[in-house]
C-alpha cells in the first residue's frame, strides 16, 4: 500500500452493507453532521480501541459520553490545563473517534496562574484528597448496589398501604433508573478528579528523565514510580490466595479438572473442607470479582463475578502449578528491592540541581501513580460490573413484561429511549392493558441487532482527517499511544513482507503460536506457550500472562492500563502495532521482540 | 624487584608498573576477568638503561626539541630509540623474564601467546590518556621473542608521536619511565570497546559498545567500522544498534596476526548477541563501579557461540566528558509545579525505540 499523507474524511467513510441507518442508534450530537462540517473536517480524529474495541451499542454509549465529557471538563473548566480543552469524540459506524482539542493560543498565558492555583491545591493536598475520593468512590458503589429493580406484582404488598409510603414500582423504578444513571455520571465525574493530574506529574517526570538520561528505556521510568500495593492487582492476588487455600485444604484435584464452575460447587458443597473453600471464595468475590475482562466500556465484557467459569479457570491454572511444585507468590520484597536499586542507580548518577529536581519528580510521580493505577478497579471494574449488572435487573422486568427476549436487550435501547419505554411499561401495568412496547421492541431490538453486526463486519479505519505533523498533545500521547511515528504506520497500512512494529513495552525476545483474541470472552482459549495477540489486553488476564510468552497488541499507550500490567508481569511485549489482530492468525508462528519492537511472522499456520 | 605478577599487585607499587598494568592489577584484584599478566618494572628499565651510561646519552639526545619541524623531529627520534634498542637488558632481569614467562606456559601450554604491551608511568591518567602513544606487541611466542618486544616497547617511549604527545601536554622526558606488560592473549571470536558512558553525549547512564569479528585491533586502530550497541547500565536494556558492514577481522592464522577480508553475511550480521552485549556491559559497569569514575574498557570474548567468555584486557578513566563540567538541564526550571506547567506547554515526544 503506498504512502498517503492524511485520512480519508469522516464524510467519505461509507455504512457497510445491512448497517444503513445506524445513525439513528445514536444522539445526534454523537454524529459528523453537515452542522458542524467546517471544524469537523478541519480535526483529526483516531479511533479509541482501548476502551471501545468493539461496535458500541446505543445505551453504552452512555459511558462514552461520561468518560470524555468529564475527563474535558476537569481540564478545560476546572484545572484550566493551560494548552488543552478537551477530548472531543463522534461515533462512526458504530466506532468511537476522539480528537483533542487545543485551547485557543491566546488564552494559553491567562489559564496558567489558574492552573497553578487549582493544580497546585491539588498536588500539595494530594493524600487527603485521595482519602476523600476513597470515600465517595466507595460511597458511589455502595448506592449502585443498593438500587433495586423489582418484578412487577399484580398487587403491591399490603406493607406499602400500611406503612402510608403512598408510593410504589412506578415511582420506584422511574426513580431509579434516573438515579442509576446519575450515579454513573458521578463516578465518572470523580475517575478524572485526579487522573489529568496524575498524568501531567508524570509526563513532566518522564520528560525530566528523558532529558537527563536521553535514551533511558520507558520501562525504567516506569519501573521506578510503579506501586507494590495496587488494588488493581488484588483480584489476581485473591486467586493465587485462594489457590493456595485450596491446595491446603486438600482440594487440588477437584479444582484442577475442566469442570464447570456449577458442578466443582456442588462437589465442594459436600464437604466441610470444600465448604470452607466456598465461603473464602465468597468473601474475595466482594469486591474483587467485580473484574471485567475487557476494558468494562462494553456492557457484554465478561465480569468475573458474573462468569465465575472464568475466575476458576484461572485457579485451576495456579492450582496446576502449585501441584507441580511451583511458586505462584508474587515476589512483593524483590520488586521493592528492584525499585529502589534502580532509583537509587540512577540518582547516583546526577549531582546538582539535577538530582534535587531528579528526586523531587519521582516523589510526585509516586505520589500521583498510586491513583493512575488503582482508580481502574474501583470505576471501571467494581463500579461499571454493578452498573451493567443493575441496568440487567430492570431489563429483566422489561422481559418478563413482552418488551425483550433478554435482559441484554435493553441495552440495544439509547440512554434517553429508556425513560419513554419505562412510562409505557409502569403505565400499561397501572392500568391493566398491554403496553404498546410489547409489539414495538422486540422488533426494533432485531432490526438494530442486525444493524450492528452488520456493522462488525467492517473494519474500522485507524483515523480520519489530516494528522498533525507532530503530535504534542500529552494526553494523546502517554494515554492512547498516539504518536507522531504510530500515525505514520497508520498511513503506511498492511505491509506485506510479514513485519509488525510498535511499542517496545516489555523486554525480551519470544516465539511461538499466535492466538489471535479479537473477543475478550476468548480468553480462556489461550494455551500455554502461545503469543497471545488482541487488540489490547486487559488487567483481569494476567493470570494466564505466566502462561504465554509474550504478546501483540494492536493498541495501547504508555500509560494505558494494559501497559502498566504487562510491566508489572514482566512479560515481553509490543504494543500499538495497528495491524496485528488483522495480520497474524491463529496458529502462525511469530516472534515477539519486546526489545526492539519488532513483530515478525516466521511461517504459516 | 624487577618482574611483579600483576595479581600480587597494590597500588603502593604504581609507579612502578605503569598505568596499564597498575590497572589491569587492580583489575584483577577487583576479581574482573582478566587474562594472567606480569609486568617488567620500571626499575628493571631504569637498570637496563644505566648500562653503559644509556641514559644520559638519553638525556642529553632530549634536551631542547622543536616539535614543530615534523621532519627533524622523526630524525631525532629515530636516533634516541637506537640508542635504547642499543641497549641489552640487564642479565638479571632477562632471567627473571624467561622464569616468568616459563612459568605463563607451565599453567597454559607450550609457547604461550603474549601481548607485550608498554605501560608507561604518566598514562592513563585522568587528564592525559597517552592512548595509543606507545606500543603493544600481538601474539608474541617464546622466551626470546618477548625480550626483543620488550626493547621495542621501551623505544616506544621515544617515538617522535609520543615525543611530541609529553610536549603538547608538558611532561618533562626525563620523568617518564617505562614498564612493560605481558599478557596472556586470548584468541577471540569478537572484540572491541566499551565506555561507560555515552560518548555522543555525555549520558552516564549508558554504556555504548563497539564491536568487531577477531582481535579488537580492527577497532581500536579504525580500520574496520564496528557494530555499535547503547545498553542502559541500570536496566541493562539496549536502547541503540547500528550493525555496519565489517570489512576486515585480524586474526591469528599460523601464529601470524593477520588482516582477512570479509564478505557476505558474516560482514553483515551482528558479532554480538544481546545476551553479550549485557555481558560486556556487566563487566564495564563492574569496572566503573571498582574505579569510581567512568571507564573506557577493552574486551574479548572466546569460547563456543553459546557459552562466551567475555575478558577485560584493559580499563582506563574515560578522559573527554569526565573532565568537562557537569551541563545541568535544571538551569531555568524553578519549582516543581512551573515544571509541570512547562512540560505541559511543549510537551516531549515519544520515540519508538
Amino acid at each position: 500500500m503506498s504512502k498517503m499523507n492524511r485520512f480519508s474524511s469522516p464524510f467519505d467513510i461509507e455504512t457497510p452493507p445491512g448497517g444503513e441507518g445506524w445513525q439513528d442508534l445514536y444522539s445526534s450530537h454523537l454524529l459528523f453532521s453537515e452542522d458542524r462540517k467546517d471544524y469537523e473536517e478541519s480535526q483529526f480524529w483516531f479511533r479509541d480501541s482501548i476502551h471501545w474495541p468493539r461496535v458500541i451499542t446505543p445505551f453504552d454509549v452512555t459511558f462514552t459520553e461520561y468518560a470524555l465529557y468529564s475527563l474535558s471538563q476537569y481540564n478545560s473548566r476546572h484545572y484550566m490545563v493551560p494548552p488543552a480543552l478537551g477530548v472531543d469524540f463522534r461515533i462512526l459506524n458504530g466506532y468511537c473517534f476522539l480528537t483533542p482539542v487545543a485551547a485557543n493560543p491566546a488564552d494559553i498565558e491567562g489559564r496558567v496562574p489558574h492552573f497553578m492555583e487549582r493544580a497546585g491545591f491539588y498536588y500539595q493536598n494530594w493524600n487527603e484528597l485521595y482519602d476523600k475520593w476513597m470515600v465517595k468512590a466507595k460511597d458511589v458503589v455502595a448506592r449502585l448496589e443498593a438500587v433495586e429493580f423489582a418484578q412487577l406484582p399484580d398487587m403491591v404488598d399490603l406493607e406499602v398501604v400500611t406503612s402510608g409510603a403512598g408510593k410504589s414500582h412506578m415511582y420506584d423504578h422511574t426513580r431509579s433508573y434516573h438515579a442509576l444513571i446519575d450515579m454513573g455520571l458521578e463516578l465518572w465525574q470523580y475517575h478524572f478528579e485526579f487522573l489529568n493530574l496524575g498524568y501531567a506529574a508524570y509526563l513532566d517526570y518522564f520528560g525530566f528523565c528523558k532529558q537527563v538520561f536521553p535514551d533511558i528505556p520507558d520501562l525504567a521510568i516506569a519501573k521506578m514510580v510503579a506501586g507494590i500495593d495496587v488494588d488493581l492487582f488484588r483480584p489476581d492476588m485473591e486467586l493465587r490466595k485462594l489457590s493456595q487455600r485450596a491446595v491446603e485444604l486438600g482440594l487440588g484435584d477437584r479444582l484442577n479438572s475442566s469442570a464447570s464452575f456449577a458442578e466443582v460447587e456442588k462437589s465442594l458443597q459436600e464437604s466441610p473442607s470444600g465448604r470452607a473453600w466456598l465461603a473464602e471464595l465468597e468473601d474475595a468475590k466482594h469486591p474483587w470479582f467485580n473484574y471485567s475482562n475487557g476494558s468494562g466500556f462494553h456492557h457484554n465484557d465478561a465480569v468475573w463475578a458474573d462468569n465465575m467459569d472464568i475466575p476458576l479457570s484461572f485457579i485451576n491454572g495456579y492450582v496446576g502449578r502449585l501441584v507441580a511444585g511451583e511458586n505462584i507468590e508474587r515476589p512483593t520484597a524483590a520488586i521493592i528491592a528492584e525499585r529502589d536499586r534502580v532509583t537509587a542507580e540512577y540518582t547516583d548518577l546526577l549531582d546538582g540541581d539535577d538530582r534535587a529536581n531528579f528526586e523531587q519528580k519521582v516523589g510526585l510521580a509516586r505520589l500521583v501513580f498510586h491513583y493512575v493505577e488503582n482508580h481502574n478497579f474501583y470505576v471501571e471494574h467494581w463500579g461499571h460490573s454493578v452498573f451493567w449488572r443493575k441496568m440487567r435487573e430492570l431489563g429483566s422486568v422489561f422481559v418478563q413484561q413482552g418488551f425483550f427476549q433478554e435482559p441484554d436487550d435493553i441495552f440495544y435501547l439509547k440512554r434517553t429511549e429508556i425513560p419513554d419505554a419505562l412510562m409505557d411499561m409502569m403505565g400499561a401495568w397501572a392500568v391493566g392493558t398491554e403496553p404498546r412496547g410489547k409489539y414495538t421492541y422486540p422488533k426494533e431490538v432485531a432490526r438494530r441487532r442486525g444493524i450492528l453486526e452488520a456493522l462488525k463486519k467492517s473494519t474500522p479505519p485507524p483515523a480520519l482527517g489530516v494528522p498533525p505533523e507532530v503530535v504534542t498533545e500529552p494526553f494523546t500521547i502517554m494515554l492512547w499511544g498516539v504518536t507522531s511515528e504510530s500515525i505514520q504506520t497508520w498511513l503506511g497500512g498492511l505491509s506485506n513482507d510479514g513485519g509488525l512494529s510498535g511499542f517496545a513495552a516489555s523486554p525480551g525476545v519470544a516465539e511461538g503460536p499466535a492466538r489471535v483474541i479479537t473477543d475478550s470472552n476468548d480468553i480462556g482459549q489461550v494455551q500455554d506457550g502461545e503469543i497471545l495477540v488482541a487488540p489490547l489486553t486487559a488487567p483481569s488476564w494476567a493470570p494466564i500472562f505466566r502462561r504465554i510468552a509474550g504478546t501483540v497488541t494492536d493498541t495501547g499507550g504508555m500509560m494505558s492500563h494494559a501497559a502498566i500490567v504487562c510491566r508489572e508481569y514482566g512479560l515481553p511485549a509490543v504494543t500499538g502495532t495497528a495491524f496485528a489482530t488483522q495480520q497474524i492468525q491463529t496458529g502462525m508462528r511469530v516472534r515477539v521482540d519486546g526489545n526492539s519492537g519488532e513483530v515478525t511472522i516466521l511461517g504459516g499456520p | 624487584m624487577r618482574v611483579l605478577w600483576l595479581d600480587q599487585y597494590d597500588e603502593t607499587q604504581h609507579a612502578q608498573v605503569g598505568g596499564k598494568c597498575a590497572s589491569l592489577g587492580a583489575m584483577i584484584a577487583a576479581g574482573l576477568p582478566v587474562p594472567p599478566a606480569f609486568a617488567v618494572t620500571v626499575d628493571a628499565f631504569k637498570e637496563s638503561m644505566r648500562q653503559g651510561g644509556a641514559d644520559e646519552r638519553l638525556k642529553d639526545a632530549l634536551r631542547s626539541i622543536d616539535i614543530s619541524d615534523v621532519d627533524a623531529l622523526r630524525s631525532r627520534a629515530e636516533e634516541i630509540q637506537a640508542i635504547v634498542r642499543s641497549v641489552k637488558p640487564a642479565p638479571a632481569l632477562a632471567d627473571a623474564v624467561r622464569e616468568a614467562y616459563g612459568s605463563l606456559c607451565e599453567r597454559l601450554g607450550t609457547d604461550v601467546p603474549v601481548a607485550v604491551r608498554s605501560s608507561a608511568t604518566a598514562e592513563d591518567l585522568p587528564g592525559a590518556s597517552f592512548a595509543g602513544e606507545h606500543d603493544t606487541y600481538l601474539w608474541v611466542r617464546g622466551a626470546d621473542a618477548v625480550l626483543a618486544k620488550m626493547v621495542e616497547c621501551w623505544a616506544s617511549l621515544f617515538t617522535d608521536r609520543a615525543i611530541a604527545y609529553r610536549e603538547e601536554m608538558k611532561f618533562p622526558h626525563d620523568a617518564v619511565f617505562m614498564s612493560v606488560g605481558v599478557q596472556q592473549m586470548v584468541e577471540p571470536r569478537v572484540s572491541g570497546v566499551a565506555m561507560t558512558l555515552n560518548p555522543v553525549n555525555g549520558d552516564r547512564s549508558k554504556i555504548a559498545i563497539d564491536a568487531a569479528w577477531g582481535l579488537g585491533e580492527s577497532v581500536v586502530s579504525g580500520e574496520v567500522t564496528p557494530d555499535h550497541y547503547v545498553i542502559d547500565k541500570i536496566v541493562f536494556e539496549i536502547v541503540g544498534r547500528t550493525v555496519s558492514k565489517k570489512e576486515l577481522e585480524v586474526v591469528v592464522v599460523d601464529h601470524a596476526v593477520m588482516r582477512r577480508p570479509l564478505e557476505g553475511e558474516r560482514a553483515e550480521a551482528s558479532c554480538l548477541t544481546d545476551d553479550e552485549v549485557k555481558a560486556v556491559a556487566r563487566l564495564a559497569r563492574k569496572a566503573e563501579k571498582h574505579f569510581g569514575r567512568p571507564q573506557d574498557v577493552e574486551w574479548a570474548i572466546d569460547g563456543e557461540a553459546g557459552a562466551p567468555v567475555v575478558h577485560l584486557l584493559q580499563s582506563r578513566p574515560e578522559t573527554v566528558w569526565s573532565n568537562k563540567p557537569r551541563t545541568s538541564v535544571s538551569a531555568g526550571v524553578k519549582g516543581g509545579l512551573e515544571s509541570v506547567v512547562s512540560t505541559l506547554l511543549s510537551p516531549i515526544r515519544v520515540r519508538k525505540p
